[in-house]
């Protein structure tokens, strides 16, 4: 099963005596793999405890897809997770976090060549293998380009995705961000982007500050949409229909009304675009 | 050997300084862009380890806990994606760093610590109804029970310094700590004598209770592990 084509947030436990006492009406719950990678206690009984509620997205961190190889032990903890709790939807991003054994907890680029295509796509059919389920792969929030990189970031994505079936998550946020801080044109990246393979949307709160050549925007996930993005937002609805769209806010976590009220705003717009598909 | 791919080349530039050639970006540039990824990873980590360790932190103050933490970040770096497995080292570094050679308690303190978060995270498991306790089988312990013995009063310095405390100890000499997860996941941290010290070690290491009872006067602890379900049936749940 898919997730369902409605707005979904990102599960904090801060937020989860108020979830008991009033069940939101939201579509899907997302939860990081790597917090539930415990053996017991407390976040497993609340994920236990959601999934017999809501449907329910594992999003990885830490699978390091985008680097040079995947620790086939982090691989099976992540797909005993995905088999205990069955997730409508299992995603990770096109980056990397590990090099070697060392984990440095942060989502690093990928250089756009021949070679790491081709070694993305092998780990793409590595996990989606283990996992036995498709992908969902996400377009990364950037700072730098590399010299090596000689393929856009949109046909990157699309070949990974039609040699590996594997799906996409299109963050709008992190699009806004990137094409900002290479001083291109995010309607651009859209216009060329596979949106025939999106499961998913994201979006999240970026900070800036300025450079010499104009400013530099991070995908910091610590404050509400910005307007900009919510427009790009609705033009992909537009083209795409609606689509699972989370509402990520990972940094100085508000209280949870103030959560809601940031998916019933991506609520109301799904449900507008699915009016005019209807139509 | 294989060249150097730019994804090593990047990871050169986040611990050192950047590589000529691999980014093209304006000269003038680069630091800035560069640093946001240094900055993520320095920020996430240490913002881990004090959400690890936040009674070392009170104790030495956020300024100083940060600047260690740097330290200690990049002699023991993360060798796992799961982070509530990393920082173990963290007691050893202490004890092993001049600066905080005037709080000779410090490592055990991160050590309960520690110990605090794996019991958090530890396996669940069913109580056992007294009823069906026996004094010649082996007891299953819960699985989260964690013990500690201190050269220091690591218990009181523990509570001494909990959110809404003064961080004053009481004279209390407690120097062995028993932790445990209860049943609303809650993480206690209880002062233990010697003689329940040794029971239950004697218990873990899977002696029946008439042989493991080394006090003369076993009820207290026996109470303390009934009342918190810490007594366990054999089969996980």
């Amino acid at each position: 099963m898919p997730l369902p084509p409605r707005a979904g947030l990102g599960f904090k436990p801060q937020h989860y005596a108020d979830i008991c006492a009033t069940p939101p009406d939201l579509g899907f719950f997302e939860v990081h793999a790597e917090n539930y990678l415990g053996a017991g206690g407390a976040p497993h009984a609340m994920l236990g405890a959601l999934r017999r509620d809501f449907a329910l997205s594992i999003h990885g961190v830490g699978l390091s897809i985008g680097g040079l190889r995947i620790d086939p032990d982090h691989l099976s903890r992540v797909k005993a997770l995905c088999d205990r709790y069955q997730p409508d939807s299992f995603s990770e991003h096109l980056a990397w976090s590990s090099h070697g054994a060392e984990y440095l907890n942060d989502l690093l680029p990928v250089p756009y060549n021949a070679a790491s295509l081709s070694r993305v796509i092998d780990h793409v059919d590595q996990v989606q293998t283990a996992l036995g389920r498709q992908l969902l792969l996400e377009n990364p929030a950037t700072y730098v380009v590399f010299t090596e990189s000689d393929i856009p970031e949109t046909e990157f994505l699309a070949e990974i995705a039609a040699r590996t079936g594997c799906g996409l998550l299109l963050d709008v946020n992190n699009v806004f961000v990137s094409c900002t801080n290479h001083r291109t044109e995010p309607r651009a990246y859209l216009d060329i982007f596979p949106l025939a393979q999106v499961g998913e949307i994201h979006l999240g709160g970026h900070e800036a500050e300025e450079l010499p050549s104009g400013p530099l925007l991070i995908d910091a996930h610590g404050s509400a949409v910005a307007d900009p993005v919510w427009a790009l937002y609705a033009e992909v609805l537009a083209g795409l229909g609606p689509v699972a769209t989370l509402v990520e806010w990972d940094n100085d976590v508000p209280a949870w009304p103030l959560l809601l009220a940031e998916a019933a705003r991506a609520e109301r717009m799904l449900q507008e675009s699915a009016r005019h598909a209807a139509a | 050997m294989r060249p150097p791919d730019p994804v090593d080349r990047f990871h050169a530039t986040l611990s050192g300084s950047v590589q000529p050639g691999l980014l093209a970006v304006a000269p003038d540039e680069v630091a800035p862009r560069v640093a946001v990824y240094r900055n993520n990873v320095a920020h996430s980590l240490k913002a881990a380890l004090a959400r690890r360790y936040p009674v070392v932190e009170r104790l030495v103050g956020l300024e100083f806990f940060a600047a260690m933490a740097s330290l200690f970040i990049a002699n023991h770096p993360p060798m796992t994606p799961v982070l509530q497995e990393w920082g173990q080292d963290f007691a050893g570094f202490l004890a092993q760093f001049p600066p905080v050679a005037g709080l000779p308690y410090l490592p055990d303190v991160a050590r309960l610590e520690w110990l605090r978060g794996e019991a958090y995270h530890a396996a669940d498991a069913t109580f056992l109804p007294p009823a069906r306790l026996s004094p010649d089988t082996p007891l299953h312990l819960h699985p989260s029970l964690r013990l500690l013995r201190s050269a220091w009063p690591v218990v009181g310095i523990w509570q001494a310094n909990q959110p809404g405390r003064d961080g004053r100890c009481s004279e209390d000499e407690a120097r062995i700590a028993l932790i445990w997860r209860g049943p609303d996941f809650e993480v206690p941290v209880v002062a233990l004598r010697v003689e329940d010290a040794d029971t239950i070690e004697a218990l873990l290491r899977g002696s029946p209770l008439s042989d493991a009872v080394r006090s003369s006067d076993p009820v207290p602890l026996l109470t303390l592990l009934l009342r918190n379900q810490l007594i366990c049936d054999g089969g996980y749940p």
